[in-house]
């Protein structure tokens, strides 16, 4: 069946090349404050990846990598990630997303900062590439065969 | 009508060209958005960051500080919207399970 569906070449090398695109997609978010980058680049090349699977191997087999029904909800953790962040910096004494005072012992407030800010990366990278997917999971919704 | 189109595009083509006579030169230290001090004479928030960006958050990416740091309240406005847009999208396009009751 998948011999006569799917472009063996083409799903071969989106299959090889797919790892390589998530793994530059993390390294932009993780690296993000130390060089050009962050969670918003970082997402879309996570959803990049995500995406190059699906145009390649078709709406039903992606499903085995990353299901549709996981977008929506794993957006809706990046924010709370987000605000998690800022919140915990509010009950542990400080002002909302005023990551001085996240409840981390041993490190200084630049530190806390900087931590903070990876916190935040990573829940804005979530969000933005379980939003991307799940946007093109329901444009395709009406064509269940592709 | 398309000579009017062609006018439109030539007059507002020209506005912006005159509009860049007014712009620094690329580099200039000297130039009033460097300064501490606005030409109105308010806090510069762009020398601001600057100067303290590495010290505040020891991070050497200083747009990432600003955007995720000083600018943290408008990010978390930024990923909600993307956040609607998604959830508007699956309103809009959900396939319906039923037909509607009535439907013309």
């Amino acid at each position: 069946m998948l011999a006569y569906k799917y472009n063996p070449i083409v799903l071969t090398v989106s299959g090889a090349v797919s790892p390589f695109i998530m793994l530059f997609g993390l390294y932009v978010i993780f690296h993000g404050h130390y060089s050009p980058g962050g969670g918003f680049q970082g997402g879309t090349m996570l959803a990049a990846a995500l995406l190059l699977i699906r145009l390649a191997a078709g709406y039903d087999l992606a499903q085995l990598q990353f299901r549709r029904i996981w977008g929506t909800p794993l957006g809706s953790i990046g924010v709370l990630i987000y605000f998690g962040t800022g919140l915990t910096a509010m009950l542990s004494g400080g002002e909302f997303l005023n990551y001085a005072f996240l409840p981390f012992p041993g490190l200084s407030a630049p530190e806390l900062r900087s931590l903070g800010i990876l916190m935040v990366e990573i829940g804005v990278g979530l969000a933005v590439m379980a939003i991307l997917v799940a946007i093109y999971d329901d444009l395709l919704e009406e064509y269940p065969d592709d | 009508m398309k000579i009017v189109n062609w006018l439109l595009l030539i007059a507002f083509g020209a506005l912006l060209i005159y509009g860049t006579t007014g712009l620094p030169n690329r580099g200039d230290a000297g130039a009033g958005m460097h300064s501490t001090r606005s030409l109105v004479d308010s806090p510069g928030a762009s020398s601001f960051y600057i100067r303290n960006a590495l010290r505040d958050a020891k991070t050497p990416n200083m747009v990432t500080v600003i955007l995720a740091d000083y600018r943290g309240f408008d990010t978390l406005g930024e990923e909600t919207v993307i956040l609607t847009a998604g959830l508007i999208c699956f309103l809009v396009l959900r396939r319906r399970k039923k037909p509607l009751k009535n439907s013309r």
